[in-house]
């Protein structure tokens, strides 16, 4: 997909989102643990919700970015007038996003594991499948409203006000499925929130796709 | 023909309210203020379908373009933002001899919450977007957003609360409920729908004229 | 080839908010023919060529490009035309190639190397063609723009004050590709403020004041002063 090609080069030569976003996972840990106190004990009971909030943190700014580049580069009207079908770039950012948001997941979770000293290796496969169908959720509807709010002023704070709200069931159901998991829970007991991200994720993928051609015209 | 209909609402409404706070037996444990069930539930019955109504209405305008759905849009949600407040206030009034709390994370109350933030933000999208057609079509598909994330809202925080805590008891009690407060219940909630489609009907108006001013 | 103009502009008006920038405006365009529009800033020059380039929806009034209505057919209007505007549309990060096979990819086109290579020697950038747009000058970045349209070959092109932050080498070369692609029988519709050599390219002069074409004069013999004058008058007795 010739859009995920280039935001990689792009990306790949400026280094400005991957970079930026890894420190303020980093900084995030701190600001959890300096919040919550040394007490470990507490802290576990609170870990999903962290470890996602921090995913949910990380996205907003992340995904709230993702046509940053075009905007700098005073491109977006050259995305408008390109001929076909815009879905098709909607597919290609949201893949790029993807991308993004899983590399940035990749390594929350492993500082997590590190500085609160969770043995994830047991629950990895579990623990992928949920972060995996809650980050589509995200950058599904993350990579829409992105589009929307490229172009309207005070867009730093529209796009998380309009998201957030949104993505409320996503985050109680990866916050429960999460929790489950790491206690070590097989994943049918889970089920019904894995059946309700996976529903999530279809259909705000085709609500995407769909509608993408009417948020980039003119 | 307007003034009918809106006092035919009036009228719907007074009913409702006399059957509700008057007619209708006073509950023994909650006393009066359980009355506020009858603002309450049709005020969510009312939101619902305003939701679903921008939702429609969202539809039709991307596929159409016509301007008047998406003023249904807009007034819809405005009317629903206003019943999903109004819902919110009387399930927190209604909380608060009752629990004690001016708050609880009870199913509805969260749930309707959500929306009232979701809708919230369609609202402040319209307003930040200068460029009247591309915000009507921001919003139609925000709407559209929207309208398919609250089932998935309802499943969601319905399991968060019910899965270790008892289902709560601000729903109104399953169907052996006796004849005159269902009687009462469903006025209101005839007189709540008249007020919904007499609100919007007038927004759109006031709408519509607004734009014809513009132009 | 009738002698259907290739751009048709009939009755536009343009309202953002409370301020109405076109108001029945009507322009056509012939194959082979290139029109300038003059104007005084905020007159309505981008507001229109940007409604040809379907990025702006009239209020009222129809524009037609190769007989395709631009808001009905938008698409198949995107397909005729190539706009060069104030903004580059071309990524810093990228090299001149990359930017090419980016918008050629998108606009559906699947340029071999050598037609990639073909068109940044016809824009002159074949030997920066590795370099990193960030360390191009303005008009190389005009130039890559009009490479992606040595590409795609649009029937119409649109270019909004193409002319400035040019130097002299720059603008001759413009000059000679606009002239080639009206040759080929492109239409060409370009806005610009100035009254020099720039409008030695254009068989017309429409001078945009009040929210419509107060003149239409084929620029024939007509020389800077003589613009000038001309402009003077219309822009004027219409504010």
């Amino acid at each position: 997909m010739i859009v995920v090609w280039k935001d990689l080069l792009v990306e790949r030569r400026s280094k400005e989102t991957l970079n930026a976003l890894f420190f303020f996972g980093l900084l995030l840990l701190f600001i959890f643990q300096f919040a919550l106190g040394p007490d470990r004990e507490r802290l576990a009971g609170t870990l999903p919700g962290l470890l996602w909030l921090g995913f949910i943190l990380s996205g907003l700014l992340g995904l709230g970015r993702t046509f940053v580049v075009e905007r700098e580069n005073d491109c977006w009207e050259g995305l408008l007038l390109a001929p076909g079908d815009k879905s098709a770039i909607y597919v290609g950012k949201l893949a790029g996003n993807l991308l993004l948001m899983l590399v940035i997941e990749t390594i929350l979770l492993v500082l997590f594991a590190f500085f609160f000293n969770l043995d994830i290796a047991g629950v990895l496969p579990g623990l992928a499948v949920v972060i995996a169908l809650g980050t589509v959720a995200l950058a599904a509807v993350g990579t829409l409203f992105a589009a929307m709010t490229a172009q309207v002023r005070a867009r730093e704070l529209l796009f998380p006000v309009l998201l957030l709200p949104v993505e409320a069931p996503v985050l109680l159901a990866t916050v429960k499925a999460t929790e489950a998991v790491l206690l070590g829970e097989p994943l049918g007991s889970v089920a019904h929130w894995l059946k309700l991200l996976a529903a999530a994720d279809v259909v705000y993928v085709a609500v995407g796709v769909l509608t993408f051609d009417f948020v980039l015209e003119a | 023909m307007r003034r009918l209909f809106g006092g035919v609402t009036l009228v719907g409404l007074l009913t409702g309210l006399v059957m509700g706070f008057g007619i209708a037996p006073r509950e023994a444990t909650q006393g009066n203020v359980q009355r506020i069930m009858y603002l309450h539930v049709p005020s969510v019955w009312v939101a619902y379908l305003a939701f679903g109504v921008v939702l429609v209405a969202s539809i039709a305008y991307l596929v159409r373009r016509a301007e008047s759905a998406d003023r249904l849009a807009h007034a819809s949600a405005e009317v629903g933002v206003l019943f999903t407040g109004l819902t919110i206030a009387t399930g927190s009034i209604w909380g608060k001899p009752t629990w004690g709390t001016w708050w609880t994370w009870d199913a509805r109350l969260t749930s309707v919450s959500i929306l009232f933030v979701m809708y919230l933000g369609y609202l402040l999208l319209r307003g930040m977007i200068d460029d009247r057609e591309r915000g009507a079509r921001f919003a139609a598909v925000l709407g559209i957003v929207a309208a398919f994330n609250i089932p998935l809202v309802h499943f969601s925080v319905y399991w968060w609360r019910t899965l270790h805590q008892p289902p709560s008891l601000m729903k109104p009690g399953p169907g052996t409920m006796p004849g005159i407060i269902v009687a009462a219940l469903l006025a209101n909630f005839a007189a709540f729908t008249l007020l919904y489609v007499y609100f919007v009907t007038r927004r759109a108006r006031l709408l519509r004229l607004e734009a014809e001013a513009e132009a | 080839m009738a002698s259907e103009p290739l751009i048709r502009v009939t009755g536009l008006r343009k309202t953002f908010g409370n301020h109405r920038v076109l108001d029945g405006l009507d322009l056509d365009v012939r194959a082979g023919e290139a029109v300038a529009v003059l104007g005084a800033n905020g007159a309505g020059k981008t507001t229109l060529l940007k409604v040809l380039a379907t990025l702006v929806r009239p209020t009222r009034g129809t524009a037609f490009v190769a007989g395709y209505d631009c808001v009905k057919d938008a698409e198949l209007v995107r397909r005729e035309i190539g706009l060069v505007a104030h903004s580059s549309h071309v990524y810093e990060d990228l090299t001149a190639a990359e930017n090419l096979t980016f918008w050629a990819t998108l606009a559906g086109l699947r340029p071999s190397a050598a037609d990639r290579a073909a068109a940044l020697a016809t824009v002159e950038l074949d030997r920066a063609a590795g370099e990193r747009v960030r360390t191009f000058s303005a008009g190389m970045k005009r130039r890559l723009s009009l490479a992606r349209f040595v590409l795609a070959r649009p029937r119409v092109l649109l270019l909004d004050e193409p002319f400035t932050g040019l130097d002299q080498r720059g603008k001759k070369w413009l000059e000679e590709h606009l002239a080639s692609f009206k040759a080929a029988g492109g239409a060409i519709v370009m806005t610009t403020h100035s009254f020099g050599r720039e409008l030695a390219v254009a068989d017309r002069i429409s001078i945009l004041a009040g929210g419509a074409i107060a003149l239409d004069t084929p620029r024939g013999t007509l020389s800077a002063d003589d613009v000038h004058r001309l402009y003077t008058l219309h822009a004027e007795e219409a504010s």
